[in-house]
């Protein structure tokens, strides 16, 4: 036991730790990312676990069929974006309930990316390359971390980074931000909000593509049904997680990263614990993570988008 | 020109009753559209998915068979989607029921013991549902943690604890190492009520709860708040209701109905616990639930109908080698057009010309 506790401990420390971290988290990372910007313009799509297996079904599709990983990308971010425009057309268009809604997306996408991936299932792609730069890749420790992860992470941080300059930035951010928080009062303003709010639903749906598409094209090389297992639902918890904040979205992605890593690492030493209970780790930690979260914020500082969820009819 | 929508001075009773067979409609023409898509004939796809299961006296008792776990599901989940609560781990909690009353025919399996066995084991099916279905209630009314994110985290851990326990402590020592347990006893199974088929007990249950439930919500206090916090949360808070009791409240109806429904599935047709027992029912009842406009009898109906869907869709697997992936695509269609159809009871779409229309939209 002990013995098996400093393995454990050595795991942690060492750089194929924080390389497992990185790739479990992209994922989960991307498609918070754009989820994020949907909540904050005051949309709550919880159809992202439908969207992420499209773009996975869609992206190995693209890839295989065209020997490209980019088209592939791109392939998944389109399923992605036409995904999240059937839900806009119904929750913006319809003002039909979005929880409803976003449950139908999500019931929708995993039935289409069976019949999409049948044809592929058991087909292999060579996965996305990793940068691989002279010096700096070979340096010890650091240089696999920086300089040798695939595009698909190098994009996710750049997403990020992007999302924060955008929404706190920018005077469009800061109209996207007004729509989230009061849209009565945006729309007065003479804002258009279901045009506003009609691109960040696709932005969101393209993120949530993107991040389906990594998982066959970058992660496992290979297509299953049903392969997100969740992580578009774990996406949401982040985007809670993180009190709609990019920056602490971060965070909450790479702990689920390491999550993940304990979960594998935990299986391969053979404790004896049963690997039931190591699957549900994730599970566990969301829900654990949202009772957390939601109970330290208290009455005080109710981080949502004031206006997240609820339906918008322009009153004439 | 420029569609807007106009909110409807009162609700239309006309369009309440055509929105849900609009919405089939649509679903079908959806369907056909796909059909030929994939190369198949529209018509005769339709048919075989929609019309040849009601041909013969098996497949219509399938069809109960089938509807029977989505009825008692899906009025348990419009207890909750009335009162704008969100429970969509009916999974979870349909497979915590099954597990709960499992463990006393595993238990009692091979003993001769009295019938008592199954109505305990449908109580401790119902019990251990509604047990389940408290965890994301007390999270949410203690920690206000979203029931809709924690009822969903609830339905794969319920997965992986009952694949656990069937590959593990309770598999059947002389299964050949499938991971099952043992078939139930005699005393341990529900009965069958129609003989060569496999309609049983349980159909009857489904019935009883269609009416209680009918009057629970249309003739009871309880109902009347569910209603009033779903309609006008706040005026239901002036009015001196405890949002917190009726989010328990329904949270444990909904969760003792899937438990009852996941364990009579398992006492019932399958006949013993194994992994990967339900198609999805505590999914597809959310659909039943909202294609039967959140009524008991409505369910009913639209419970027999999404059957009819699953039973199509492993018919045309058979006959016409349509993937059963078919089914689910349906089903999501349909739910697409359920909203869409119920946002026309409240709405009117009116037509704008261009300039004027945006004028007077932002006027």
């Amino acid at each position: 036991m002990v013995e098996s506790l400093i393995e454990i401990g050595k795991l942690i420390f060492s750089v194929s730790f924080i390389l497992t971290v990185i790739t479990a988290s992209t994922p989960l990372l991307i498609a918070g990312a754009g989820e994020l910007v949907a909540e904050r313009s005051g949309v709550l799509n919880l159809g992202v676990e439908g969207m992420m297996i499209m773009g996975a079904a869609c992206g190995f599709a693209g890839a295989y069929t065209s020997g490209s990983i980019v088209i592939g990308a791109v392939c998944g971010v389109l399923a992605g974006a036409a995904c999240s425009a059937i839900f806009a057309a119904l929750t913006l268009g319809l003002a039909v309930n979005q929880v409803a809604a976003g449950l139908a997306l999500t019931i929708f996408g995993t039935g289409l990316s069976g019949l999409i991936g049948r044809g592929f299932v058991g087909a292999r792609i060579s996965p996305a390359p990793k940068l691989d730069l002279p010096v700096l890749t070979g340096l010890p420790g650091i240089g696999q971390i920086f300089f040798g992860q695939d595009a698909f992470v190098y994009a996710s941080i750049a997403l990020i980074v992007g999302i924060w300059y955008f929404l706190y930035r920018t005077r469009a951010g800061l109209v996207l931000r007004a729509v989230g928080d009061n849209h009565a009062s945006a729309y007065a303003l003479g804002y258009r909000v279901l045009r506003i709010r009609l691109l960040a639903v696709l932005f969101g749906g393209a993120c949530a593509g993107l991040a389906g598409a990594f998982l066959p094209l970058a992660y496992t090389p290979f297509f299953i049904p049903g392969m997100t297992a969740g992580r578009g639902w774990i996406a949401v918890a982040l985007v809670v997680f993180a009190s709609w904040k990019p920056g602490r979205l971060v965070g909450g992605a790479y702990l689920f990263g390491a999550v993940t890593f304990l979960q594998l690492s935990v299986q391969a030493l053979g404790l004896g614990i049963p690997p039931q209970l190591m699957s549900s780790l994730p599970y566990l930690a969301t829900i654990a993570v949202l009772v957390l979260i939601s109970s330290k914020r208290g009455t005080a500082g109710l981080a949502a988008p004031a206006s997240l969820g609820l339906v918008f009819v322009p009153d004439r | 020109m420029q569609l807007v929508l106009e909110k409807r001075p009162e609700r239309s009773a006309f369009a309440a009753v055509v929105s849900p067979l609009i919405a089939i409609s649509l679903s079908l023409m959806s369907m056909a559209a796909m059909f030929a898509a994939m190369g198949k004939n529209p018509i005769t796809s339709l048919g075989v998915y929609f019309l040849d299961p009601l041909t013969d006296s098996y497949s219509l008792g399938e069809l109960v068979v089938k509807a029977t776990p989505l009825v008692m599901i899906g009025i348990g989940l419009s207890f909750c989607y009335i009162a704008n609560i969100w429970n969509i781990g009916a999974e979870g909690q349909f497979l915590i029921g099954a597990v709960a009353g499992s463990w006393l025919a595993v238990r009692t399996n091979g003993t001769s013991v009295g019938p008592w066995v199954l109505p305990v084991m449908l109580f401790l099916g119902a019990l251990g549902g509604a047990l389940y279905a408290l965890i994301p209630a007390l999270c949410k009314i203690r920690f206000g943690a979203s029931e809709i994110l924690t009822s969903l985290m609830l339905v794969y851990i319920a997965n992986y604890g009952m694949d656990y326990l069937v590959r593990g402590p309770w598999r059947d020592p002389h299964g050949l190492n499938f991971p099952t347990t043992a078939d139930f006893d005699p005393v341990a199974t529900v009965p069958i009520l129609v003989p060569g088929s496999r309609v049983h007990a349980g159909a009857l249950i489904a019935l009883v709860v269609v009416g209680l439930g009918a009057v629970l919500l249309g003739r009871t206090i309880m109902g009347f708040e569910i209603r009033l916090l779903g309609a006008a949360p706040r005026a239901a808070r002036f009015s001196g209701f405890d949002p917190d009791k009726l989010v328990i409240f329904t949270f444990a109806v909904s969760g003792a109905l899937a438990g009852l429904a996941g364990i009579i599935e398992v006492a019932g047709p399958v006949g013993h616990l194994q992994p990967d027992f339900s198609p999805g029912y505590g999914f597809t009842a959310i659909i039943a639930a909202f294609l039967g406009r959140l009524n008991p009898v409505g369910v009913l109906i639209a419970g027999l109908f999404l059957a009819l869907t699953f039973i199509g869709g492993e018919n045309a697997e058979i006959a016409i080698k349509l993937p059963l992936d078919l089914t689910k695509v349906f089903q999501g269609v349909l739910l697409f057009y359920v909203l869409a159809c119920d946002s026309l009871i409240a709405y009117r779409v009116r037509l704008l010309r261009t300039q004027h229309g945006r004028e007077f939209a932002h006027g």
